[in-house]
C-alpha cells in the first residue's frame, strides 16, 4: 500500500469488484480493502447463483426477452410499490449493458441450466457459482493494477462534512493504519451478520435467526456512514428472509440449507398448528415468504411435513428429512405433540378435495373447511413414512442503506450531495428494494451500481 | 453405508453438491451425479473416474476448507479414484500393488530386465554385448528377434488380459441403471472426450494448478505423453508389420517410418512426462492424492525412461554404446508392459470407460 489512492473501496463483494474495476479502467488508482481473509473474500457474493438482466432477445444463455419494462412490473409486484421508480428504472435500463459488460471482466456465463431453477429466460447463470465469478473479477482487477488488502477490517471513516477524508483499517499484524483516498466507493454489504443489531428491531427473536451468508457483513461501514450524516433508506426490519434447515449453521450455510418442499406438505409451528396457506403461490414468491413467516412463530422454528410419495419431487437435500413409521413417532422425533400433530394431518387429510395435482402451475388440489386453507397442491399426507425438515428464519440481507442518486452519489440527511462518497451494492439495496425480493436482483444492484459507482468516484478524483 | 471410509466420503460430498449444483457447468461429473439421488459405491467409483482432476470445482466452491462443510472434490474423488483401481484389479491378489511404491517397482523392474537382457547376451556372446554393430539385425546380434518377440509378446498379452478383466469388472459395477453394453455412438463420443481432454479445462479456462491462475499446462503436457504413447506403440506395430509381412529388420534408417514415428513419440515421451512431473510437484497439496504419490510418479518415471532410452538408442546405436541402451530401453519398455495393470496407466482405461457410459447415460436422458 502506498501513498495516496484516487478511489478506496470497501468492502470485497461483487459490487465492491465492479466498481474497483470500472473506477480503474477509468485511470484512477485504486486500493480494495476486504475486512475477510482470503478464502473468505467476497462476503455473500461468494453464495450467489445467478443475476437478473434485461434484454431484448434470447440469448445463448438465456431462453427469451425480458423487457425492460417486464422486469420493471416483477420489481414493482415484490415490492409491492416501495421502491425509487426512477433509481429503479435506471438500474433496469443499466442492466441490459451489464450482461455483456461482466463478461467483458471475465466472468462466465453457464450455457444452458441443468434444471435447478426455473429461471432460465430472466436470469443469468454464472459458470460455477458465485465463487467462480467473483474469482474472474479478482483476476481482472489484480491484472489491472488495483491492489487489494485482505484481513483489512476498515474501523473508522474520517468524515467532514460529506466529505470522505480518510479511513482507519484494523490489520492483524501491522496494526491500525490511516489510509486517504480521494473518493469513497462504500460497497460493505448490510448487517445481516450482526445478530445485536438484528435485536434492536426484531426482538429477542434474532437470536433464533440463521444468517445465510458471510459472518464478515456486521454493517459497520453503514453505521458509520448514517451517524456521519448521510441519509438512510429503507426500513430496518426488512430483509430477504428465508425458511432454511434449523440444523444449518449458524452462519455462512449459504444455498444448500434451503428447502423447496413447502408446496408438497404442510408447515407446523412448535404447537404443531399449521399458520399459513402452503400452497399460497410458485417459486419464487412462495420461498421468500417463509423466513418472515418462521420468525413470527413461537420460538422460530417451524416444521416442513410430508410424506413418502413425494421425497423425489423437489431439489435433493443436505440434510436427509427426519422420518417416522406413524405419525407418532415423528412428532416423538420432531418433540411435537403427537396427539396434536395427529389431529392437525388428519383434519388437514378430510379437507383434502380431489383435484390434478401439477406442481409448475396455480393447480386445483385445494382443501375445504379448515383455516388457514391450502389453495393448491394439496393432497392427503398418508403413506408412511412420514418425514420432516425443522426449518428456522434464514436471513440473506438486509435492506437499510444509504440514500444514493442515479449516480451511486450519496445524499447527506440535509439533501445536499456527499462531496466524494459513493456506494453500491447491498449498503444501498434498500433505495431499489422497499420490501421483497426477485431472485438474482442483490447481483444486478451491485454490478450495476458498482460499475456506476467506479466510475464516477473515479471521475471526481481525476477532477 | 459404503464399503471403505472415502467411499463414505465421496458420498458425504456428492450429498453436498447435489444440494449445490453451482458445478453442473464445469465438467462430466456433475451432471452425471444429478441423475442420481443416491449414490451406490458402483455409482461413486463411477463418478470418482469420470474427475480429470482439474481442480476448478475447488477453487470455485464457497464451501472448500476452511469452511466447514469441508468440500474438496478433486483431492476426494482423487483418493477414490485410485482406491478403485485397486477395488477392481485382477488378478485380486496383485490390487496390493498399487499401494506400493510404483516408482521403486518399476525402476526395479525395469533394471531386472535389462540386467538379464545384458546376462542374456553376456551368456551367448560376450563379445556382442559391447561391439559395434550395424545394419539390418544389428539389435538381434544382443537378443534373438524371435526370443524377444515372444518375452514382450508374452507381457504385452498379460497386460491385456488383466487389464480387460479389470475394467470388466469396473463396468459391470458402474453400470447398474443403463444399458449393459457400449454401444458405438458412445464410444466414438468418449474417443473424443478423451482425445482433447475435454473435461481438463476448468469449464473453459483451463486446470488449476499451483494457485487459483487457471493455465492450460497440464492438458498441454498430457497431450505430448499421451500422443507421444500412441506414436511409439505405433512405432512398434509398424516394426513389428516390417518384420513379418516385409521381413525388413530392424534398425531402421532415419527417415523410415518406425523411426519417423518412434523419434516424434520418443519427444512427446520425455517432454510431456517431465512437463507433468513438474506441474505435479508444483501443484497446490490441497487438489492432490499425496498418499498415491509413488504410483503416479512411477508411471510418470517409466514413461520418461522409455523415451529417452529410446531416443538415446536413435542416436548412438552405432556405437558401442547399443548393447547397454537396448537393454536398457527393452527393460524400461517392459516393466512398462508388466506394471501397467496395476498402476497410473489404467486411469486412461476407467476414465475411458466412465465416459463410455456418462455418453449413454446422456442419451438415454434425451
Ligand atoms: C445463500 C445466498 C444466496 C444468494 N444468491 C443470490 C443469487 O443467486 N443472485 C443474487 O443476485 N443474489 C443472491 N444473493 C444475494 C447477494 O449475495 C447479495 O445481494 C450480494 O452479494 C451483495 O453484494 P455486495 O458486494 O453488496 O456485498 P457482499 O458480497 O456481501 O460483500 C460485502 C463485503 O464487504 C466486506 N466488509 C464488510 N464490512 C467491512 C469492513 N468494515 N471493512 C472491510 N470490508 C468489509 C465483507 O467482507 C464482504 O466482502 C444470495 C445471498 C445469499 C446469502
Ligand atoms: S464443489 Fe462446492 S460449489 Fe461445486 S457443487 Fe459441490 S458444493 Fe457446490
Ligand atoms: S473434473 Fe474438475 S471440476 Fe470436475 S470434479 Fe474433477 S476437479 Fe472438479
Amino acid at each position: 500500500m502506498n501513498g495516496k489512492y484516487d478511489v478506496l473501496v470497501i468492502g470485497g463483494g461483487n459490487a465492491a469488484l465492479c466498481a474497483a474495476i470500472s473506477a480503474r479502467r477509468g485511470g484512477a488508482s485504486v486500493l480494495v480493502l476486504e475486512g475477510a481473509p482470503k478464502f473468505y473474500r467476497g462476503g455473500n457474493t461468494r453464495h450467489t447463483r445467478n443475476m437478473r438482466c434485461a434484454h431484448d432477445a434470447a440469448t445463448e444463455i438465456l431462453t427469451g426477452p425480458y423487457t425492460e419494462e417486464e422486469f420493471w412490473k416483477d420489481l414493482l409486484l415484490v415490492t409491492g410499490g416501495q421502491t425509487d421508480e426512477e433509481l429503479a428504472r435506471h438500474m433496469i435500463r443499466e442492466s441490459k449493458d451489464i450482461l455483456n459488460w461482466i463478461v467483458e471482466q471475465g466472468v462466465r456465463w453457464q450455457p444452458s441450466l441443468g434444471g435447478t431453477l426455473s429461471l432460465g429466460r430472466t436470469n443469468s447463470f454464472f459458470l460455477g457459482g458465485g465463487r467462480a465469478m467473483l474469482n474472474a473479477l479478482y483476476l481482472t482487477a489484480e491484472a489491472l493494477g488495483v491492489d487489494i488488502e485482505y484481513d483489512a477490517e476498515v474501523t473508522d471513516l474520517v468524515i467532514e462534512d460529506g466529505m470522505f477524508l480518510a479511513a482507519r483499517v484494523k490489520r492483524p499484524i501491522e496494526g491500525a493504519t490511516e489510509i486517504r483516498a480521494t473518493s469513497l466507493v462504500a460497497a460493505a454489504g448490510g448487517f445481516e451478520a450482526n445478530i445485536e443489531w438484528l435485536k434492536q428491531y426484531w426482538g429477542e427473536a434474532a437470536d433464533n435467526f440463521l444468517i445465510r451468508g458471510t459472518p464478515y457483513n456486521r454493517g459497520s461501514i453503514l453505521k458509520m456512514l448514517l451517524d456521519k450524516g448521510v441519509q438512510e433508506v429503507g426500513d430496518p426490519t426488512q430483509c430477504h428472509a428465508v425458511a432454511i434447515d434449523a440444523r444449518a449453521p449458524k452462519f455462512d450455510g449459504g444455498i444448500i440449507t434451503r428447502h423447496d418442499s413447502v408446496v408438497f406438505g404442510i408447515v407446523v409451528n412448535k404447537h404443531a398448528q399449521r399458520f399459513y396457506d402452503e400452497g399460497e403461490d410458485i417459486w419464487p414468491k412462495r420461498y421468500a415468504i417463509w423466513g418472515r413467516l418462521v420468525a413470527a412463530q413461537p420460538d422460530q422454528i417451524a416444521y416442513i411435513i410430508f410424506d413418502s410419495t413425494v421425497v423425489t419431487s423437489f431439489m435433493p437435500t443436505l440434510f436427509p428429512p427426519i422420518a417416522g413409521a406413524t405419525v407418532a413417532e415423528l412428532a416423538g422425533k420432531l418433540t411435537l405433540d403427537s396427539a396434536a400433530l395427529e389431529k392437525t394431518i388428519t383434519d388437514f387429510n378430510a379437507a383434502v378435495r380431489p383435484g390434478t395435482f401439477d406442481h409448475t402451475i396455480l393447480d386445483d388440489c385445494v382443501t375445504e373447511g379448515i383455516t388457514p386453507p391450502k389453495t393448491h397442491w394439496a393432497r392427503r399426507i398418508e403413506t408412511p413414512p412420514y418425514l420432516a425438515y425443522p426449518v428456522r428464519p434464514g436471513i440473506t440481507f438486509t435492506y437499510l442503506g444509504t440514500r444514493v442518486t442515479k449516480e451511486a452519489r450519496m445524499l447527506m440527511k440535509d439533501g445536499r450531495l456527499a462531496a466524494n462518497m459513493f456506494a453500491a451494492g447491498e449498503i444501498m439495496a434498500g433505495n431499489v428494494l422497499g420490501k421483497g425480493y426477485a431472485a438474482g436482483m442483490g447481483m444486478t444492484i451491485g454490478s450495476v451500481f458498482g460499475r456506476i459507482a467506479g466510475r464516477e468516484a473515479a471521475k471526481h478524483a481525476r477532477n | 453405508m459404503h464399503g471403505t471410509r472415502i467411499l463414505e466420503e465421496t458420498d458425504r460430498l456428492m450429498t453436498v453438491c447435489n444440494s449445490c449444483r453451482y458445478c453442473e457447468g464445469l465438467c462430466a461429473v456433475f451432471p452425471a451425479m444429478e441423475m442420481r439421488r443416491a449414490f451406490s459405491d458402483g455409482d461413486l467409483n463411477y463418478l470418482a473416474n469420470l474427475c480429470h482432476s482439474c481442480g476448478a470445482c475447488y477453487v470455485d466452491c464457497q464451501f472448500s476448507p476452511p469452511h466447514e462443510f469441508n468440500v474438496n472434490v478433486p483431492q476426494t474423488l482423487a483418493v477414490a479414484r485410485a482406491e478403485s483401481y485397486a477395488a477392481y484389479a485382477w488378478p485380486r491378489a496383485l490390487s496390493g500393488a498399487f499401494a506400493r511404491n510404483g516408482l521403486v517397482i518399476s525402476v526395479v523392474a525395469a533394471l531386472s530386465m535389462a540386467v538379464f537382457i545384458l546376462g542374456f547376451a553376456a551368456f551367448n556372446d560376450r563379445a556382442a554385448l559391447f561391439g559395434i554393430h550395424t545394419g539390418p539385425g544389428a539389435f538381434y546380434k544382443l537378443m534373438p528377434h524371435n526370443a524377444m518377440a515372444v518375452l514382450f509378446s508374452a507381457a504385452f498379452l498379460y497386460a491385456i488380459l488383466a487389464l480387460v478383466l479389470s475394467v470388466r469388472a469396473f463396468w459391470r459395477d458402474i453400470g447398474e441403471p443403463i444399458r449393459g453394453r457400449a454401444d458405438g455412438g458412445s464410444i466414438f463420443q468418449a474417443i473424443r472426450d478423451a482425445g482433447e481432454l475435454r473435461y481438463l479445462h476448468g469449464g473453459g479456462v483451463g486446470c488449476y494448478n499451483e494457485d487459483d491462475k487457471p493455465t492450460d499446462r497440464r492438458k498441454l503436457y498430457h497431450h505430448l505423453t499421451f500422443y507421444g504413447f500412441l506414436l511409439c506403440f505405433a512405432a512398434t506395430s509398424v516394426a513389428t508389420l516390417y518384420h513379418y509381412l516385409l521381413a525388413r529388420e530392424a534398425p531402421y534408417p532415419w527417415w523410415d517410418l518406425p523411426v519417423v514415428l518412434g523419434t516424434l513419440g520418443g519427444i512427446g515421451l520425455v517432454v510431456g512426462p517431465v512437463g507433468l512431473f513438474l506441474a505435479k510437484v508444483k501443484r497446490d497439496p490441497a487438489l492432490l492424492d499425496e498418499e498415491r504419490y509413488g504410483m503416479d510418479v512411477g508411471f510418470i518415471a517409466m514413461l520418461f525412461l522409455t523415451g529417452v532410452t529410446g531416443l538415446a538408442l536413435l542416436v548412438l546405436r552405432e556405437t558401442s554404446a547399443m548393447g547397454p541402451l537396448l537393454a536398457l530401453h527393452l527393460g524400461a519398455v517392459f516393466a512398462l508392459f508388466i506394471t501397467m495393470p496395476y498402476g497410473k496407466f489404467v486411469h486412461g482405461i476407467y476414465r475411458f470407460a466412465a465416459l463410455v457410459r456418462y455418453a449413454q447415460e446422456r442419451r438415454d436422458a434425451g
